[in-house]
């Protein structure tokens, strides 16, 4: 047997499961109260189509995606894959979405609204009905959220849904839903918005062979690892699809998406790496994608221990990356630099606070006054990832300059994950998109679930318990921002650049948007695409 | 003599024994894998409270033994069990799988043994001259290409830029033979290396027999070139290229996954990269059994062979 083709893969872990990170979501969100403009259609369709000409019906678009093989599903609920993600959407809706910000914007939810407390929340749907013409329920909604909590399940969007006390949430008529919240929750919106919080109906489980939803298209055949076929549903509340059909196609070999795309095989090839970007952006042959913001790379630091239980330390660290060239390095150039703070572009992200630069002789300095001189440290990498090794490599390299000795240490690519959560002292990180509020509360507190950094504040805590109690957006604002500044002069996150997303077209595609980091609503959205 | 039968069955028992090693010892080694079902699963969100909950619900949690007697006592009565991942039957996932990656491997060695053994009598008979060294110099240079870039370079030329062929067989799923341009390109990849080790072996025992004292001998009897050539050295030639034909099948039907990723191709290679990097213990401990019984049925095969072809090397077989 030669080379597993995972080694040739450049976004290997992104690929496979990536998707955990980019689109968990444990609490609430961001999106607060901002409805304005988002109901609807119109609003992407025209920014969409700028450029694009009139849209047009008809033809079928076929998209490829790297899969899960034999054992992928179409339960919207079980979904861990961009693949699964992306029928997911396609299939059905959820409550909320993802704007290009990261704030939740309203699907099946046509308002919402809090109580004073913040911890009730009244939400109305829009009229809208399943494939099989039902029509889309308090009741489905309940189902869907008691389905997904259930513990025996360990559906992967049930730590989202722990905000809710599912048991005291009631439905208050047809078409409204009240939630009640464990303890008050400003993000509530978010919650709905997170990844596999679909919405099926009352008593559906048979997805395989009948996956029933309210979503832009309906569902004909499902060969797992290998096609599904769906077609336009005329009658979604959001407008019909241009498309007639949609069919996805899972490839797992970046070299088959793109020569598929180039060999007119299909219209749509997700994940491509930045060298085949380069290779066709302006070949002309082919019309590539560039997600901005879609990816967060970083190296975390464990802030409970020696020797980064000293601030000084980790400043220090801060100060001996040299951004432009990781980006250079591990990401072919393909994305930007960061501030070590994560979401970038983000709603309530502190773009405010001074962009971080390569100083050697300031990072010798504080590693002296930490009594760390001659500093050994390992660091944790694995092929887990797009640029994991390569950005060890050279921030090995450039450790050595500040006198610190960086020894590079090669995980499993299959536990990376589970191995670096609690063992080590400095390990490589990437997340994909998630609200900057979801960040903060899978990762950040002192009872997070997947706190890499084991940054474990009280006073942090408690400033995130005060925003999640605090109703006005602005103050709100202004609590995240005490907590990035925090987090900018002495967190555990080295967050030293942000990948781009890479999609491959076909020229006749239009209305791709390109404003939509990997796992928002707009992202592999396919209901408001066309072919010319 | 105790006759071929004996000798079959004595080699079926190995064979059984051999599959019921190679099934313990793939267990094994997955379950000394870095990581469970459960923690592939969790991904990048390794929620230990989610972790644990998944392991229950998978069952992980019970002891590698008794999860091992279970799958053995299903498979006593044909029962592969279900897939980790998916909860669907690990019979579905090899029988999906199977096809094409069989119309790969049949359609690799329809063209392997014609090409092979014609390429090695011609070099053989050809020995020292051009035809023999070009053959030589081609098939060596061919066997050291990878076939990752081998793949790409002949996508790129006769699919992309001449446009002769399909580029991936994307969309076609199993129904290959519909389309019988998708398969070109990965089944010259398949051919490339076996066709060169082949090629070469029967090259090497051809000389070998031609100078042998035999081929000598039935010459001054008389017989005629052509009949010494194809009716005593190339059977004897083609005793060490059976073997070789045999592993190069093993090889075709479990070895296939940078041809199968490459061109989409949807057959047990592909079954197998999934089930190993989700840990799905069941469908890899599927696809050992079938590996293992093609292995030691081919092999016997070939052995058959052998001793039809050669008697006296099947002694030592």
């Amino acid at each position: 047997m030669t080379a597993s083709p995972d080694e040739q893969h450049a976004f290997p872990g992104l690929r496979r499961r990536g998707f955990l990170a980019a689109a968990g979501g444990a609490a609430a969100g961001v999106g607060g109260l901002a409805l304005a403009g988002c109901s609807g259609s119109a609003s992407t369709g025209s920014t969409a189509g700028k450029g694009d000409g009139t849209p047009r019906r008809g033809g079928r678009l076929r998209a490829a995606f790297a899969g899960g093989g034999a054992s992928e599903t179409l339960d919207p609920h079980l979904g861990n894959l961009f693949a699964d993600a992306a029928r997911g959407k396609a299939l059905f809706d959820k409550l909320a979405d993802y704007g290009a910000d990261l704030s939740a914007e309203p699907r099946l939810a046509q308002e919402w609204e809090p109580n004073a407390a913040l911890d009730r929340w009244t939400v109305t749907l829009r009229q809208a009905v399943f494939h099989d013409g039902r029509p889309v329920t308090a009741a489905d909604v309940l189902y869907s959220y008691h389905r997904i909590a259930d513990p025996k399940k360990a559906y992967r969007a049930r730590a989202s849904l722990e905000p809710v006390d599912l048991r005291a949430s009631r439905a208050r008529g047809e078409r409204t839903v009240e939630f009640v919240l464990k303890r008050p929750t400003a993000e509530f919106p978010n919650v709905m918005a997170a990844f596999g919080t679909h919405i099926v109906p009352e008593g559906a489980t048979a997805f395989d062979t009948d996956p029933v939803g309210s979503g832009p298209f309906r569902f004909v055949s499902f060969t797992p690892g290998r096609s599904t076929v769906l077609r336009r549903n005329d009658d979604h509340w959001d407008g019909a699809p241009y498309l007639d059909e949609l069919e996805f196609i899972v490839a797992n070999e970046e070299a088959a998406r793109i020569n598929a795309l180039l060999g007119g095989q299909i219209e749509y090839a997700h994940e491509l790496n930045p060298a085949t970007g380069r290779a066709h952006e302006d070949a002309g042959s082919v019309e590539i994608v560039r997600l901005r913001n879609s990816a967060m790379q970083a190296f975390a630091m464990k802030t409970d221990r020696p020797p980064f239980d000293d601030p000084r330390v980790r400043q220090a660290f801060f100060h001996i990356a040299g951004r432009e060239e990781l980006v250079d390095g591990a990401l072919s150039g393909a994305g930007d630099v960061g501030n070590d703070l994560f979401g970038k572009g983000y709603e309530y992200y502190a773009d405010g606070l001074p962009q971080r630069e390569q100083d050697i002789t300031r990072a010798r300095h504080l590693l002296k006054q930490a009594g760390a001189d001659g500093l050994e440290v390992t660091l944790d990498t694995s092929a887990v990832a797009a640029g994991f090794t390569e950005a060890a490599g050279i921030f090995r390299d450039q450790a050595a300059r500040a006198g610190v000795t960086v020894t590079v240490r090669m995980g499993s690519k299959d536990s990376y994950w589970k191995d670096i959560l609690d063992s080590g002292t400095l390990c490589c990180y990437r997340s994909g998109a998630m609200p900057i509020e979801s960040h903060i509360s899978q990762r950040l507190l002192t009872d997070s679930t997947t706190n890499a950094t084991k940054w474990q504040d009280k006073n942090f805590d408690t400033l995130y318990r005060q925003a999640q109690s605090t109703r006005d957006t602005a103050d709100r604002a202004a609590l995240y921002g005490r907590m990035q500044r925090q987090l900018h002069a002495e967190g555990g996150f080295l967050v030293w650049g942000f990948g781009d997303w890479i999609l491959g077209t076909a020229r006749s595609v239009r209305g791709v948007v390109r404003e939509a980091p990997a796992n928002t609503l707009d992202w592999a959205r396919f209901d408001k695409v066309w072919l010319a | 003599m105790s006759g071929p039968r004996s000798w079959i069955v004595r080699r079926l028992l190995l064979g059984v024994a051999q599959t019921a090693a190679v099934v313990l010892l793939v267990f094994a080694l997955t379950e000394a894998l870095p990581g469970d079902a459960a923690v592939a699963f969790a991904g990048d969100q390794p929620d230990p409270e989610r972790i644990a909950a998944v392991r229950e619900a998978m069952g992980l949690d019970r002891p590698a033994h008794v999860r091992l007697a279970e799958w053995a006592g299903g498979m006593l009565h044909g029962d592969f069990g279900t897939s980790l991942t998916s909860g669907r039957p690990v019979t579905g996932f090899l029988a999906d799988g199977f096809g094409p990656t069989l119309l790969l491997a049949t359609a690799t060695v329809l063209l392997l043994v014609p090409l092979g053994v014609g390429l090695g009598v011609l070099a053989a008979r050809r020995e020292g001259r051009l035809t023999d060294r070009l053959i030589s110099s081609v098939t060596l240079g061919l066997y050291a290409i990878p076939e990752f870039a081998l793949g790409v370079l002949l996508v790129s030329v006769f699919a992309l830029r001449l446009g002769w062929f399909p580029p991936t067989a994307v969309g076609y799923g199993t129904d290959l033979l519909a389309h019988p341009a998708a398969l070109v390109l990965p089944v010259l990849v398949l051919l490339a290396r076996p066709v060169c080790s082949l090629a070469r072996l029967v090259r090497a025992g051809m000389i070998d027999a031609l100078g042998a004292p035999y081929t000598a001998q039935a010459t001054r009897y008389g017989i005629s070139g052509v009949r010494v050539r194809y009716g005593h050295a190339l059977p004897n030639a083609l005793a060490p290229a059976t073997q070789q034909l045999a592993r190069t099948i093993d090889w075709l039907l479990c070895g296939v996954i940078v041809v199968e990723a490459l061109y989409v191709i949807p057959g047990l290679g592909t079954v197998l990269m999934h089930a190993v990097a989700d840990r799905d213990i069941p469908v890899i401990q599927g696809l050992a059994v079938v590996f293992a019984v093609t292995t030691v049925v081919l092999n016997l095969g070939a052995d058959l062979v052998t001793r039809r072809l050669s008697p006296r090397a099947g002694v030592a077989a």
